[in-house]
């Protein structure tokens, strides 16, 4: 994991202090609220229904054990006892006030963590693969280029007031965990006919009110030509983007408005003017790599038997392996998804006891590192066989093991009206109440892999237009509806969810979850998942029943 | 007027001359129309030029014509207007322009960092009695990731 160095460390404590003069003269009087509350959102800090919010960058969704207990240190100390982890890897706290953000981003500093351009229309943190560097269909690591581009974005002065948001995600597999394809730019990690590794690059994805399917701009480019080349699209999208109507302002519209051969045509003619003076030279590649090597695997850790022994005799730690544990590239180790999504707790949020309790697991079973993952769950990347019994107990204890990682119960759901001062509709009650329906596990595991994707708005911060079932939450003369989608998908097949129909009441939506999932039950063939049976039979069948009353 | 200058608060004597006003005596900045409409005229003048660049300006349209140009003015219609900032880059970075940039209008104090990376050495704030605090800001950081243009 990346250590900072001198540098590194004085920029984001120069930062602190930024930030706290500019929040002192602003609680004086001396900015205006416009002013800002662009100040304030290029460090992470909304003013929410109830409080301000305030959302902490985790690079890439990497952290270390340090940091997760200075999470629950500041979730004890200036919040309730919880924070949110997000879609984008990120961390958020709910309660803090606002004189206080100052000393909790000194905190942060202290164990090389901050909220730099984690919301404002800048250049965002960056995001990538929570399986990056243990997977087993990897083409080579993504993490160095994304420190790499970490480092090109932060602070930088041309692109910092951009017509809207920009997001960046890097996968450096074969199968798309960070759905590329759905950000402003999409950096895959490919092999070109020479066996060289480059970058396949992608412009104008976006969720939001407008989901659009990133396109390739670049099919291969060498990685010297990294920063370069995505310094071309920004300005580009400086200059050209809509600032007259921010629902049209992303990159994605650009493109649209454009049309791809055009607006690739601004990008290449200028990338050509700039390409040699901004190299990524191998030696500075090579460096960050550094920072990245594996960490001291045990080279007997197959030898265990007590794993397959554990399995065999115990139903409740077999099933876990098989939801919440992932293949790991080492023989004899595995990849262990914490899960954010028991019954009872709102999905994504940890409270301090367990940021602590995990920190420690994360010390004594996997090196001292967390990862945080795009469905808001955590990962522990580098367990021994023989120690997930043990892990395992221990998880269970703290009501973090429930076996659901990729079922329908582990639902990606933004904070909705509950704590958003944008959301039309909650989400946390209706995520609690068809969890209530899906609780009996036996049911649950045979439905399989079902992405569920809820939003209380149209932004979207739940990305439901992906979900194999989407949920977004509307506002129907003051009251609570929500409109169903079906058949979306962040994956490597990226698809936007087709509506099924009218919305349906608050009330009513759990039976429509259910209702779906019954027809997919009596539809599929063999072991056929969701998704393929909801691209096989189309929506009519699930549209006649869910509406079947109505 | 006062405005910051090269990293000091100084004493200024430019003014800009609107669309529909005559031309005067002194040192004067015009907007791009007036400059492309007027640039003989300009060029006899006593004083020095200068040329008002809004947001939705190509700075490409004046390239050609950088060497006569003592001042450019990057207009600020609002603060978060970005485009100003890789028009600053561009002619610094792309056009080599070596005469004054100076940012005017609806910008904030908190920006000055920011813009003088990108090229702008001059500022004309909003407000006379923000020249302390922009200046200072100046300092925020001693280290930065990116190249800056001066």
């Amino acid at each position: 994991m990346y250590q900072y160095n001198d540098k590194d460390q004085s920029l984001i404590e120069q930062r602190v202090a930024q930030f706290r003069r500019q929040t002192e003269s602003f609680l004086k009087g001396q900015i205006s609220d416009d002013q800002f509350r662009a100040l304030r959102l290029m460090n992470g800090v909304y003013i929410q229904t109830h409080a301000p919010m305030l959302r902490i960058a985790g690079p890439y969704g990497l952290l270390n054990s340090k940091q997760l207990r200075k999470l629950a240190h500041i979730a004890r100390t200036y919040d309730k006892n919880y924070c949110h982890f997000t879609t984008r890897q990120n961390v958020q706290f709910n309660w803090p006030q606002l004189e206080k953000i100052p000393d909790i981003l000194e905190e942060l500093a202290s164990v090389q963590m901050h909220a730099i351009q984690t919301s404002g229309n800048c250049l965002r943190n960056t995001s990538s693969d929570h399986l990056a560097g243990v997977c087993i269909d990897e083409i080579e690591d993504p993490r160095p280029y994304c420190e790499i581009i970490r480092q090109w974005t932060t602070l930088h002065p041309e692109f910092a007031y951009l017509p809207r948001k920009f997001k960046i995600a890097v996968s450096g597999a074969k199968l798309d965990r960070a759905a590329t394809q759905f950000h402003d730019i999409g950096l895959h990690l490919v092999k070109n006919d020479a066996g060289e590794i480059g970058f396949r690059v992608l412009v104008g994805g976006g969720l939001g009110r407008t989901p659009i399917i990133g396109q390739v701009i670049k099919p291969y480019l060498e990685k010297k030509h990294l920063l370069s080349y995505l310094e071309a699209i920004l300005r580009i999208y400086n200059l050209f983007g809509r600032r007259d109507n921010k629902y049209k302002a992303r990159i994605k519209i650009l493109v649209k408005e454009s049309g791809m051969e055009k607006f690739s045509e601004l990008v290449e003619n200028e990338w050509l003017l700039i390409r040699d003076d901004l190299e990524l030279g191998a030696d500075h590649i090579d460096a960050i790599k550094t920072q990245f090597t594996p960490p001291a695997y045990e080279t007997d850790a197959r030898q265990d038997n007590s794993f397959e022994q554990h399995q065999l005799e115990n139903k409740a730690f077999a099933t876990w392996i098989k939801y919440n544990t992932a293949d790991h590239k080492i023989a004899g180790y595995r990849a262990v998804f914490v899960s954010l999504k028991a019954p009872d707790s709102p999905p994504g949020d940890m409270t301090d006891t367990q940021l602590d309790a995990v920190a420690d697991l994360a010390d004594q079973y996997s090196f001292g590192e967390i990862r945080s993952t795009h469905r808001q769950n955590l990962i522990l990347a580098d367990v021994k066989q023989a120690d997930l019994f043990s892990l395992w107990q221990q998880l269970d204890e703290l009501k973090l093991a429930t076996p659901n990682i990729g079922t329908a119960t582990d639902m990606i759901c933004c904070p909705g009206l509950d704590f958003c001062s944008l959301a039309n509709a909650s989400s946390i009650s209706v995520a609690k109440e068809i969890n209530d329906a899906l609780d009996d596990l036996d049911y649950l595991h045979d439905i399989g892999d079902v992405k569920i994707n809820m939003s209380g708005c149209m932004n979207g911060c739940a990305h439901q237009s992906v979900g194999h079932i989407g949920i977004l939450g509307v506002d129907k003369k003051g009251a609570e509806w929500y409109q169903l989608t079906l058949g979306g998908s962040s994956e490597n097949e990226a698809a936007i969810g087709e509506r099924l129909g009218p919305a349906v009441a608050k009330d009513q939506v759990t039976k429509a979850i259910t209702t779906i999932l019954d027809v997919y039950i009596e539809q599929r063939l063999d072991d056929e998942p969701f998704l393929d049976t909801v691209k096989r039979v189309g929506i009519n069948p699930f549209k006649e029943q869910v509406y079947a009353n109505n | 007027m006062q405005i910051i200058k090269d990293k000091q608060i100084i004493n200024d004597n430019w003014s800009y001359v609107a669309d529909d006003a005559e031309l005067k005596n002194g040192d004067i900045s015009v907007s791009l129309a007036r400059w492309k409409k007027d640039k003989q005229q300009l060029l006899q003048s006593n004083g020095k030029v200068g040329v008002r660049i809004g947001p939705a300006d190509a700075v490409e349209d004046i390239s050609a014509d950088l060497k006569d140009i003592q001042l450019i003015e990057l207009d600020f219609p609002a603060f978060a207007d970005g485009r100003i900032f890789s028009h600053a880059w561009l002619l610094r970075g792309r056009y080599n322009y070596q005469g004054e940039i100076r940012a005017t209008g609806h910008f904030m104090p908190d920006q000055v960092f920011y813009l003088s990376r990108v090229g702008v050495n001059a500022f004309s704030l909003e407000k006379t009695e923000d020249l302390p605090v922009a200046l200072s800001t100046l300092n925020d950081f001693t280290v930065n990731y990116q190249k800056s243009i001066r």
